[in-house]
């Protein structure tokens, strides 16, 4: 309850609590371990934490922070990689700003520019296009990053680029889906995840049919939710209510924003320009098949990887690191071993506490700490 | 750059059809808006709409009370303040 003032809508909040814990007897209970509901898109995790969801929910029940976000499952060695293509001097790389810290096994993006390349952070795609309209001598490098919800707007730049006959522009391309993700966590031997709070903007571009597998073939619950903090307790609520009933359906609790055949616009510009990867390496989750997107070789003019020779190269995490087991749910993320310590948001070892939408830097910014085990105190 | 800010379409570009200008907490910028116009819904029916906005793209129609509780709710997830000025830094109308 320690946050419940703050909701818009306490008396709501307060109501839709009571319903949930009211359900609490009546659930499946799974031997040996808690009921586990996975909120897949970080935007979730920070409102989970920044409003203390998870205190106001039975202890038969258990949050398990997903993958879902961008940032934080990109590989060291993709960083690598676009540290490489930024030290090259015709190069001008441009970022949006979340992944400027996140480290490489050589450096950061950051350090590469205090390093004197020539890193810029972009709040649009479109500015990076800008800059290469206005800086026709150098090449201009975007780096794209993010689930379906960004996939879009690199893809219709590079449309526009085309359209436009901009020959130094490309994307070094790092999209990832969310759909063969969740796959990998349903077909994973030691996760038992229960239902799933499904991305609310992920689905505001693919719809909800997407995720009708989950129902139908792993019958599991699905509910796509808001980012509202009673959006999140109201889509727990009617999860719960799918397990105690039995039914296993995927429901839209965003429906304001989410149509459930998605954008058709988005969704055929990333189909023009983007194919699959055979597989994609995620820090923390390892290799997923078909999880990653491409520039079809229509587009190759386009694609970073193609124009430059980039390292490729497949760096472990360091060996400290246990991002990978908070991603699955199977440890929390203060009991990893250097959580707090050698690992913090001002200086990230892990992925994970890089993002504000990362699990570990929400539990390290809003506590969520048990007492007697937390590295903070 | 997920969690997208609200804003709302205040002119539209008379040269490119898919841009619009949008006005998000008074930082006016050009803004991207094909994904939400089409055959039913021309650009021109846009205009006063509010938008939810990713990374310069318009994805979503939204309705003015849901664009206020949603940039009340980026405020306090502390995301606001960083998409704003990024938006006013790396944006400069066209």
């Amino acid at each position: 309850m320690k946050y419940v003032d703050e909701f818009r809508d306490g008396e709501r909040a307060a109501i839709l609590e009571r319903e949930i814990r009211a359900l609490a007897p009546r659930l499946p209970r799974p031997p040996g371990r808690a009921l586990q509901i996975m909120e897949v898109c970080g935007g979730h995790t920070h409102a989970i934490f920044r409003y203390g969801i998870e205190a106001m929910l039975p202890p038969e029940l258990e949050l398990v922070h997903g993958p879902g976000c961008p940032v934080c499952v990109l590989p060291m060695g993709r960083i690598d990689d676009c540290v490489a293509i930024a030290e090259r001097p015709e190069v001008i790389f441009t970022t949006f700003g979340d992944a400027m810290r996140v480290p490489g096994s050589r450096k950061s993006l950051l350090q590469a520019k205090g390093d004197g390349a020539d890193v810029r952070m972009v709040y649009s795609p479109l500015d990076a296009l800008a800059l290469a309209r206005a800086n026709p001598e150098r090449e201009i490098v975007f780096f794209a990053l993010g689930f379906e919800t960004t996939t879009p707007s690199t893809a219709l730049t590079v449309l526009q680029a085309e359209a436009d006959g901009i020959a130094n522009f490309s994307l070094f391309c790092n999209h990832i889906t969310i759909v063969p993700t969740l796959r990998a966590i349903l077909e994973g031997g030691d996760v038992n995840i229960d239902g799933f709070i499904g991305p609310g903007h992920v689905s505001m571009v693919i719809g909800t049919t997407p995720y009708d597998f989950i129902a139908s073939a792993y019958r599991k619950p699905v509910v796509v939710a808001g980012f509202e903090p009673l959006d999140v307790l109201h889509s727990i609520y009617l999860l719960l209510r799918q397990l105690v009933e039995g039914r296993c359906e995927v429901e839209n609790q965003y429906a304001r924003v989410v149509p459930n055949a998605g954008n058709r616009t988005a969704m055929a510009a990333v189909e023009r320009v983007f194919e699959t990867r055979e597989f994609f390496e995620w820090r923390g989750l390892g290799s997923i098949d078909g999880s990653g997107l491409r520039m079809r070789d229509a587009y190759a003019a386009f694609d970073a990887e193609r124009k430059f020779a980039v390292p490729g190269l497949r760096v472990v995490d360091p060996a400290a690191c246990q991002c990978g087991e908070v991603l699955t749910g199977a440890i929390k993320p203060w009991q990893c071993g250097i959580f707090g310590t050698a690992c913090t948001p001002e200086a990230p070892l892990g992925a994970l506490m890089v993002s504000s939408e990362g699990a570990c830097a929400a539990y390290y910014r809003y506590g969520g700490v048990p007492a007697a085990a937390g590295a903070r105190g | 750059m997920c969690l997208g800010i609200p804003g709302q379409i205040v002119a539209l570009d008379p040269q490119h059809a898919a841009l619009a200008t949008v006005e998000v907490a008074g930082v006016r910028r050009a803004v991207n808006i094909a994904c939400i116009v089409d055959d039913e819904h021309p650009p021109a029916s846009t205009l006063g709409e509010w938008v939810l906005v990713h990374v310069g793209f318009a994805m979503s129609r939204i309705d003015a009370g849901e664009a206020a509780l949603t940039l009340a709710l980026l405020t306090e997830l502390g995301e606001a303040q960083a998409e704003i000025v990024a938006m006013q830094q790396s944006g400069p109308m066209q």
